[in-house]
This record gives C-alpha cells, sequence and structure tokens, in this order.
C-alpha cells in the first residue's frame, strides 16, 4: 500500500481517537502542500515530460480492441481459486474477490466471487429453457429473447456466500495469515439488472396459498434452493444482466435469481426452474451444508439474511506498510438488512472507536466503502472495524461470534476483523 | 467488426427512414396502451409431460419419488463401481477422499467434534435421493437409473444403521426413514416450524 504524502505531524485536537486515528480535517488542513510543489521545482511541463522521456508518449499505442482488458500490470489482481477436493472436482470450490487490490464499491464482472458446485456450464442461451410450475394457474415456459421484452429493474447490491470468512470460524483455532481477499472475498458487489421475479409469477397466476418456491440451476450440479414466497414477491430478480453486460459464466450465464440481503447459495445460477410449493423441500445444499450448528448440538435452519459485517482492506493482510506516517484506512462495510449507518474504527486493538467517512451513495444492502485517516507512529497496534446498520444491527467480537456457535460452525461468520500492524511493516490477521 | 465505410454505404439510409418513420408507427402502436397496464405476457404453455420430464426435485412427503427399489446389497455393488473412488468403499473418509465422509458420527452433534455425515446430520432421506440422483457421480450426474439410485441411498442409509441390511427401500419405505437428526433443526423463518 502507499503511503500518502508525509504531511507536518497532526495537532492534538486532529486525533479522532486513541492510536493516530485523525478526524477527517486533518486531510482538509493539508490540501494545499501538494499543490505548490511543482511550481517551486521550477519545470515547465513540456521540459518535465521530455526529461522523463516516457517511450509511451512518443510511439504510436495498440490498435482498438473490440472488447478491453486490463492492463498487463494488473495480472496478479486475481481471484483466489480454492478447490475443496483438490483436481479430481476442479469445477467444486471457491474463487475469492482480492479486495486488498480493489478500492471501489462495484466489484468488476471478472472478480466476482464465484462458488460452483460442479463447474461452469456453458449455456447455449437460444436452447436455454426457464420454466415455472406447481402451485400455479397455468404453468409457463419462458425463453431468454421473450424475457428480454420485458420491463427491467436495476439494483445495486452484495451478494455474500453464507461461508465467506470461514478462516476466522470455528474451523480454525488459530488465526490463519492469508490475504484479506482469502479472508472476506467471497463478497461482491454488482449492479443486477433483469425482470422481477414477481411479474413472472402473477403471470402463471401463482396460488396465493403457497409459501414456497425451489428454485433450480441448469449445471451438473442441478443446485437447488427454498426461498419464502414471501421474499420472491418483495425483491427478487431474475438477473440477466451484470454491471451492464450480460450475466458472466462463472455468474450464471445466461440468467440467475437475485436475492438482495440474502446468502449467495440462494441467488442460484443458471436459473432453469422454479417450482411454486407449499413446503421447503430440505435440499442438500439447505439441510447437510446452508445450516448453523448452535452450542447445544441443533442447528439453525433457513437463517437467510447476511449481517451486518465489515472490514478493513487496507492496510490488510496481502499489504505491506511503508513505514511510519499518515495512512488511509479503507474497508467495506455491508448488511443484508439494510444501509450501513455508520462504522467505526479501532486503532489500539479495540479499547477507543471513532466513526469513518462513509463514501455516497450508501447503497442499502450492498457494499460501502470507509475511510479515515491515520498516523501510525511506528508501534505494534491493531486495527478494526465495525459496522451499525439502519435497524442497529452490529458486529460481534470473533470471541463472542465463536461462543455462539458449535465446534467447526463456518457459515455466517460475522465477527470484527482485527489486523496487527507490526513494526517491520507486515500486518497479521489475530483473533480478538 | 464493421468499418464506417459499411456503415454508411449500407446502413445509413436505412436507419435515417428508421428514425423518421418509426417514431410515426411508434405513436400509434403505443395508442392502445397509455394507462400502461398492459403487461408484457410472453410466457408459453407448458405441457404436464414436459414438467414431469423436469420436475427433479423431491419434497419429505414424497411427493415425486419415482417407481423402482434397491436394497443395500445391491447398492454396494453400484458403490463399488461409481462412489468408492472418491468416498472409499464404505463411506467413510480417510487422506485422499473427498470430504465429508458419508457415514458416523451419529451423537457426536453435541460434543466437542462434531462429525455431520448423511447418517448424522440429515433430517431426511428424500434429500439422500434427491441429491443422488440429480448430482451423483460428480463426473456423470443423471446417469443412475431410479433402481441405482434407491439402491445407494439403501446402502448408505444401511452403512450408518439406519436401516436393516436385508431392507428394501423404494418410495414407500424410504419415507419411513427415521433419520436420527430429524428433531436436531430449529427453522428461523418466520411461521415456518421444522
Amino acid at each position: 500500500m502507499r503511503n500518502t504524502t508525509p504531511k507536518a505531524a497532526p495537532l492534538s485536537d486532529e486525533f479522532a481517537a486513541g492510536g493516530g486515528l485523525l478526524h477527517r480535517r486533518a486531510f482538509l488542513r493539508s490540501g494545499t502542500v501538494l499543490a505548490t510543489s511543482m511550481a517551486a521545482a521550477g519545470l515547465t511541463m513540456r521540459e518535465a515530460v521530455a526529461a522523463d522521456g516516457p517511450e509511451w508518449m512518443t510511439k504510436q499505442g495498440a490498435p482498438l480492441r473490440p472488447y478491453g482488458m486490463p492492463s498487463p500490470f494488473e495480472k496478479h489482481v486475481e481471484r483466489a481459486v480454492l478447490l475443496p477436493f483438490g483436481p479430481v472436482a476442479d469445477g467444486t470450490g471457491v474463487a475469492l474477490t482480492p479486495l486488498q487490490h480493489l478500492r471501489g464499491t462495484i466489484t468488476p464482472n471478472g472478480l466476482h466471487f464465484e462458488r460452483s458446485h460442479n463447474g461452469v456450464p456453458q449455456i447455449d442461451p437460444a436452447k436455454h429453457r426457464f420454466m415455472i410450475h406447481g402451485m400455479v394457474k397455468n404453468p409457463l415456459e419462458f425463453s431468454i429473447e421473450s424475457l428480454l421484452r420485458y420491463p427491467m429493474v436495476s439494483t445495486v447490491c452484495f451478494i455474500e456466500c453464507a461461508g465467506n470468512s470461514f478462516f476466522n470460524s470455528n474451523l480454525f483455532s488459530k488465526a490463519m495469515q492469508v490475504p484479506v481477499g482469502h479472508l472476506h472475498g467471497l463478497v461482491s458487489a454488482a449492479e443486477w439488472t433483469g425482470v422481477r421475479l414477481s411479474t413472472l409469477l402473477e403471470e402463471t397466476g401463482a396460488d396465493v396459498d403457497a409459501k414456497w418456491l425451489l428454485a433450480e440451476g441448469a449445471d451438473a450440479a442441478g443446485m437447488s434452493r427454498s426461498i419464502p414466497m414471501e421474499k420472491a414477491l418483495d425483491d427478487v430478480i431474475v438477473a440477466l444482466y451484470q454491471n451492464g453486460e450480460r450475466i458472466r459464466p462463472e455468474q450464471g450465464y445466461p440468467m440467475r435469481l437475485v436475492l438482495p440481503g440474502y446468502e449467495g447459495n440462494m441467488n442460484v445460477k443458471w436459473l432453469r426452474r422454479i417450482k411454486v410449493l407449499n413446503q421447503p423441500t430440505y435440499t442438500k445444499d439447505e439441510t447437510s451444508k446452508y445450516t448453523d450448528r448452535r452450542p447445544n448440538g441443533k442447528s439453525n435452519l433457513f437463517t437467510y439474511t447476511m449481517d451486518a459485517k465489515s472490514t478493513i482492506t487496507h492496510p490488510a493482510t496481502g499489504l505491506k506498510m511503508q513505514g511510519p506516517g499518515v495512512y488511509e484506512i479503507s474497508g467495506l462495510a455491508w448488511s443484508g438488512h439494510g444501509a450501513v449507518k455508520r462504522v467505526e474504527i479501532s486503532a489500539d486493538g479495540g479499547n477507543s472507536w471513532a466513526d469513518a467517512h462513509l463514501e455516497e451513495p450508501v447503497h442499502s444492502r450492498s457494499l460501502t466503502r470507509f475511510r479515515m485517516l491515520w498516523n501510525w507512529d511506528g508501534k505494534p497496534t491493531t486495527l478494526q472495524s465495525r459496522t451499525i446498520d439502519e435497524k442497529g444491527n452490529t458486529q460481534p467480537t470473533r470471541a463472542k461470534w465463536s461462543r455462539s456457535y458449535g465446534p467447526g460452525q463456518l457459515n455466517h461468520c460475522n465477527a470484527i476483523q482485527s489486523f496487527t500492524i507490526n513494526p517491520d511493516g507486515s500486518i497479521a490477521n489475530v483473533f480478538i | 467488426m464493421f468499418s464506417f465505410k459499411e456503415i454508411f454505404a449500407d446502413r445509413w439510409y436505412t436507419a435515417a427512414a428508421a428514425a423518421i418513420f418509426g417514431g410515426f408507427i411508434l405513436a400509434f402502436a403505443s395508442g392502445g396502451s397509455q394507462d400502461g397496464a398492459q403487461a408484457v405476457s410472453l410466457g408459453k404453455p407448458l405441457s404436464e409431460e414436459v414438467i414431469a420430464a423436469a420436475d427433479l426435485s423431491i419434497t419429505p412427503d414424497g411427493t415425486n419419488l419415482p417407481a423402482g427399489s434397491g436394497t443395500p446389497a445391491q447398492g454396494k455393488i453400484v458403490f463399488a463401481k461409481k462412489c468408492a473412488v472418491c468416498h472409499g468403499p464404505e463411506g467413510k473418509w480417510r487422506e485422499g477422499l473427498a470430504k465429508p465422509p458419508l457415514v458416523g458420527g451419529i451423537g457426536t452433534l453435541k460434543s466437542d467434534k462434531p462429525v455431520q455425515t448423511v447418517g448424522s446430520f440429515w433430517p431426511y432421506a428424500t434429500t439422500l435421493f434427491d441429491y443422488v440422483r440429480r448430482a451423483m457421480p460428480l463426473n456423470a450426474p443423471l446417469s443412475l437409473s431410479d433402481d441405482e439410485v434407491y439402491a445407494v441411498s439403501a446402502y448408505i442409509l444401511s452403512l450408518n444403521g439406519i436401516i436393516k441390511e436385508n431392507a428394501v427401500i423404494d418410495a414407500k419405505s424410504l419415507l419411513k426413514v427415521e433419520m436420527p437428526n430429524r428433531s436436531g433443526f430449529v427453522s428461523r423463518w418466520p411461521g415456518h416450524t421444522h
């Protein structure tokens, strides 16, 4: 991570909390420093450029191409692919968003996290059929072509795997030293565009007494989940577009469900079928995987909403400090219950907290970027962040979260992330 | 890719004409639905046959369980041929095999080392049939016959000691299987009790 331009030592009234956290006005005061530096050097712009001699200003660049790609110098910015079963099942696993390399709130399409259960199907949209049947007056089939003619809606939201942050869950008794993208990169955000599921359910004349749906993907796992009708009629989208372009194969091309705020697994990819029912189906995923075991051995079933959460992404594991001085602490906050209202940051291991600046717009149930200036004195300290959402939900400490679930429980871990900054500039994941 | 030349030579006049006349056509076409109440309605009716062929899912009440049957002994043969390479011959985990194991762990869920398997954790046997049929084996999903799925289900249930070795599993008997952790779940969805 880059150190910001060194500034004069902060005034004592500029500290917002312990550990060197600074009020925003400390940044505003130092804004004039940079503007004068070029003039002081006495160079014109042409001379400055010629002296530097950048070769790319002296010859023609590459031809225009139909589809833009990242710079070859950004090749290291890619998803980490984890395959729990190894090469025998190379389509089963996760690809995590490299949060340590991203600074925005919308995830680039090629870097959106992925959880796939048996590979990515290459679906020919002309042959794809999507059907709604069960407790409906008129069972119907919709082609992609016809769905593209329906009135559409867009929603900006996060999708988070229920297993996100499993490195900090009860699966591990010691904190793993992996980049922040490994720790929390099973969350991403995008603008999803498509047809309201309620519109299509209405067209089929779905039974008002039916309380549940079964949604099924056209992948080689036939991944399926039950969805409450109440959610389906509220805000679920049959999405066709991701950040303006058609959904990527890894994300469910040609169509997927998007359930804002609900655990990722329910956002069924490669959607082929919805069955209207008066009971949940108790599919393999919603019983054996996406249930949460409590200390008494019983398991919570149908725990859908992803709780209030945040993590600092800069500085964080996967990055290195560049000596004492002023840094911007930056990170992401989100809640499946609604909009992020506040994010507090501690730079002294949780002894004192101060409010971070939230970047606008703060979308409900999407990623919010928070920022705060921090003057690191070079001594060891621990950075933390915690979200408070508009419903008053906040994040528990890792110790408290851990105690409220059974041994080995990994899903729905929204514990506070703690990063210890060491004098040598290294950054460690720690359990507090 | 097309060049500017192509656009101007071949499409310019067409595009201009469409822009001029299209406005009139749209104005007429939208005349009938000024109130905006007219919905797009493009779904095509589905026949019972098409639905039956596509409807894979099985609920705990047994809806959709097909005809056919299988025994643990028959399942052992299918399992050895098509499942053991990943799950081990008896569904028990060891290094190099797929996790989690399919067998064992019954009674461990309250302990310090809970082991979640089909036997110790899954609440309904219908889920076992549904999942094996749709997703297994990993390299050839939907390749097992219904008899084979009943047999493999019976074998896994028998390895867990949930059914007897000589049991015959079919649509009726599968529904009668009492899974050990049937009452081990608490629904968190308002209005739905498990």
